[in-house]
């Protein structure tokens, strides 16, 4: 079961520059491993990542096996109006996942 | 230990050692790390500067490493980073990851943890919204490596 661990300040004042930081649990199989009878373990892995603000894109990050387990991932954004931020995982084997944090901005 | 169980011991030691050798991967040379650098800036010239790669220079365990990259920049429409592409040398692939900024972002810094296979150079590289590439690099020593020597 995957599971998403979002940090988003929930209030901020109008021009500030806030951080987002944002975990996802997941293996990040890298493709390159082998089990003990020598067989590949297949890749599988988050390929990207997107944060998006009341509905406009503000980061995104192209992934590779080179990403930790778990990939984590800190960004910052200027806030002028209060809003959802949308965040959204897509990766192998089907893999996607959202969530969203709001924030208000006085 | 007596020494019959010392002689076993360090006999498998090496064996393991030569065992995790010829499974790991052809891993990556330098000419992959240019060839995946010039997939990104093409023809144009990557000047150093301006980029800071914030990185361990000593690392205990490869498999998860922080990195911050920062770019200075005002972060305004007209003067921006656009995006940040992290690259290594001695992976199996050269690619560690884009991130693609808006000009909204207000601060041009972007943190991951990341895997290193081997003891390398971690090169990042921005681009700027007036088209130029800023570069930084930065030789990492690992201790224990990540994940291609690895058997599970």
């Amino acid at each position: 079961m995957a599971s998403a661990l979002i940090n988003v300040p929930p209030k901020a004042k109008r021009g500030d520059v806030i951080e987002i930081k944002t975990l996802m649990s997941h293996i990040m199989e890298t493709g390159y491993r082998h089990t003990a009878s020598g067989e590949a373990v297949p890749r599988d892995i988050i390929t990207s990542f997107i944060c998006r603000f009341n509905g406009n894109e503000i980061f995104r990050a192209d992934l590779f096996p080179a990403i930790a387990a778990n990939p984590f991932f800190s960004f910052f954004t200027s806030v002028t109006e209060s809003g959802k931020f949308e965040f959204e995982w897509v990766g192998d084997k089907g893999f996607s996942e959202t969530a969203s944090a709001s924030i208000s901005v006085e | 230990m007596d020494q019959s169980t010392r002689r076993e011991f360090f006999a498998l030691a090496g064996g393991a050692t030569a065992l995790a050798v010829t499974l790991r991967p052809a891993e990556a040379t330098p000419a992959m790390l240019a060839s995946a650098i010039r997939n990104v800036v093409g023809s144009e010239p990557v000047k150093t500067g301006k980029v800071k790669l914030d990185i361990p220079p000593l690392v205990e365990n490869g498999n998860t490493v922080p990195m911050t990259v920062s770019v200075d920049s005002p972060m305004a429409p007209e003067d921006h980073v656009k995006s940040i592409h992290v690259f290594n040398e001695k992976n199996p692939q050269p690619n560690i990851g884009n991130f693609h900024l808006s000009p909204k972002a207000g601060r041009a810094q972007v943190s991951t943890r990341i895997r290193l296979a081997d003891s390398q150079k971690v090169v990042a590289i921005a681009k700027l919204s007036d088209g130029t590439f800023w570069s930084a690099s930065v030789d990492v020593v690992v201790t224990l490596a990540a994940c291609t020597d690895e058997v599970i």
